[in-house]
């Protein structure tokens, strides 16, 4: 935890003797106020999330109200449906992720390491695939996936979000990056590409396979559009799209509000304060963004 | 006897089989069209399709409750004299245009400053990141509640200050501005740790000699760090140029569906997605679709030769 990218000050400027004195206490100064003026947000939320709720929308503001509660909390795991969300977000952003890395990671397989008919032109189809804005595309998707009985299906959750080009580059380098030697061997004792691919290229790969799965699965976790678009049954809602319903159906109900937001904050808090190092360095060495 | 007499003849071609197997790399063989697949079976079916597909169905009037007949071009001429559609077009580049900025400057010099420091670096980088791992309707419920009038923490602060109460989502000029300030504290963290990657890639010995020769810090900054962090700089404006046009979910959540006080927030994927998923005029949706998917593009090929210009290795969107 302590020590993520960078802890040994990288590219830290070294300060000549005697020089610099009074910079760095200006820097914490400055530092400080903007780290809290972040987590500010953060905090407000949980505070209200712990007051009841009449004492919510009063001016001017307190930070903590008469009691500490856990009553908005009890209220919104009673009447909303956030244990469904769990789930399916669970279960879509799980197969999406593993169906992420299985699939580019063939492919990536067949790039780096086999010669084939059209390789070029599926390498050029990959790169094309990096700019297609998905976003612009969300309304002939839908009728696509309407028309094959897809819509309001986990499928049609799952399916369109396993095209990601970006990830098949992140293998094809991690593979590139591997010794050719190491096949050889195996080669001459009549291995199956199948077999050179899953028991000697991927387990080389696992910081590959990480980084990808992570931003994978932030990703899917996260990903509101096109789940929004594709399901209209309350039933199948994951986190974000099921969050995007509260502000409406809640009111001015700002301690369940704020109760149900930070439940749905909490898996990837969690997570992200378990695998900061891993998030990180993932963030640094491939660019994905979320 | 007679058994093994008679596997002999077959014994042979099995072994001319293996023979030619081993001399036939396998690297070289359809196998990889087998590998290649399973990716490539989604990949034209959910990126490269639905661009096909938008081309067509905006040439009809398709509607996606039934009836679909051809119109030629009439899609786009409606859309070219459509002033919601071109206003749309103006929010989105505007939301960029204000989005861009700050989001590539300031956290640029929030991540030279925390490479300044010795003490509390993970506690920095913990603040300043923690929210971009957020769903988004997590950070607009949050800040819809920090924007509310009244009872709400800023406004609160605001009038506690002696200052005037500001109408944060409500009104026309400042609506959109909150947009951006929820976007600025959302992915700020995203954009701070590319930075700090690029900065952890200069090498220490380069400060130490010019420390030595008696650099101050001012001219390390100037002469060391910034232009060998160029490429990052215009890494991180690419990226975040690309993300700001596919603004679409805190805006909308923001203004709960709405078009924003007086329109004035409607960004282009929200204006689309109303055409076909509330007036099911899928042909027109598709035609704006089609019109905007090739505005990105463009927009990225050009960003991507700047990328090249700059000499930066990394190509990514998204």
């Amino acid at each position: 935890m302590s020590t993520i990218i960078g802890s040994e000050a990288p590219g830290g400027l070294v300060e000549g003797p005697g020089r610099g004195g009074w910079a760095r206490p200006v820097i914490y100064a400055v530092l400080v106020t903007l780290a809290l003026i972040w987590i500010v947000p953060i905090l407000w939320a949980i505070a209200t999330s712990l007051k009841p709720d009449a004492e919510t929308t009063v001016a001017p503001v307190k930070w903590f109200g008469s009691k500490v509660t856990l009553e908005a909390y009890r209220a919104a795991l009673d009447q909303g449906n956030i244990l469904k969300w769990y789930f399916n977000s669970l279960i879509t952003t799980t197969v999406i992720t593993a169906g992420t890395i299985l699939t580019t990671s063939m492919a990536a397989f067949a790039f780096s390491r086999m010669r084939f008919r059209g390789r070029d032109a599926l390498m050029w189809m990959v790169l094309a695939g990096l700019i297609v804005p998905f976003q612009a595309l969300i309304v002939p998707l839908f009728a696509e996936m309407d028309s094959f009985g897809l819509a309001d299906t986990y499928w049609g959750i799952i399916l369109p979000q396993l095209a990601a080009p970006i990830a098949v580059l992140v293998f094809k380098r991690g593979f590139d990056a591997l010794p050719r030697e190491l096949e050889e061997s195996a080669l001459v004792d009549g291995a199956s590409m199948w077999h050179i691919y899953w028991h000697i290229w991927m387990p080389l790969s696992r910081a590959t396979i990480a980084a990808v799965g992570i931003f994978t699965f932030v990703h899917a976790w996260n990903n509101f559009l096109w789940p929004f678009v594709v399901t209209s049954a309350g039933s199948l809602f994951t986190i974000p799209v099921g969050l995007a319903t509260v502000q409406t159906s809640y009111g001015a109900l700002y301690a369940q509000q704020m109760a149900i937001a930070i439940l749905g904050a909490l898996p990837l808090l969690i997570a992200f304060l378990l695998f900061q190092r891993q998030i990180v360095q993932g963030i640094a060495n491939t660019g994905l963004k979320g | 006897m007679t058994s093994a007499t008679q596997s002999l003849p077959r014994a042979r071609p099995k072994e001319e089989r293996t023979a030619r197997r081993r001399s036939r790399d396998p690297r070289s063989s359809p196998i990889a069209l087998v590998f290649t697949a399973p990716f490539f079976i989604v990949f034209v079916l959910f990126l490269f399709w639905p661009v096909i597909s938008a081309l067509r169905t905006s040439l009809f009037d398709e509607s996606l409750v039934g009836g679909s007949s051809w119109t030629g071009l009439s899609n786009y001429t409606e859309l070219l004299h459509d002033p919601d559609f071109w206003a749309a077009m103006w929010h989105t580049a505007f939301f960029t245009l204000l989005s861009v900025p700050p989001l590539v400057a300031l956290p640029l010099v929030l991540a030279l400053l925390v490479t300044r420091v010795r003490r509390m670096q993970w506690l920095f980088r913990l603040a300043f990141f923690a929210p971009f791992v957020l769903p988004v309707s997590v950070v607009v419920l949050i800040w819809n509640w920090l924007y509310q009038p009244g009872f709400g923490l800023i406004n609160s602060y605001l009038t506690s200050l002696g200052f005037a109460e500001v109408n944060w989502l409500g009104q026309p000029g400042v609506a959109m501005i909150s947009a951006v300030i929820v976007t600025l504290w959302w992915t700020f963290g995203f954009n701070f740790i590319l930075y700090l990657a690029g900065l952890q890639e200069i090498p220490r010995e380069l400060y130490e000699a010019a420390a030595t020769d008696g650099a101050t810090p001012g001219q390390q900054l100037r002469r060391i760090t910034l232009p060998l962090l160029s490429s990052t700089v215009v890494l991180v404006t690419v990226l975040q140029i690309i993300a700001s046009l596919k603004i679409f979910d805190q805006v909308y959540l923001l203004q709960l569906g709405g078009p924003g006080p007086e329109n004035s927030t409607r960004p282009a994927i929200q204006y689309i997605y109303e055409a076909g998923f509330t007036q099911y005029r899928i042909g027109y949706a598709s035609a704006m679709s089609f019109v905007f998917f090739l505005a990105v593009i463009a927009v990225t090929l050009i960003c991507m030769r700047l990328i090249r210009r700059a000499g930066t290795k990394t190509v990514v969107t998204e």
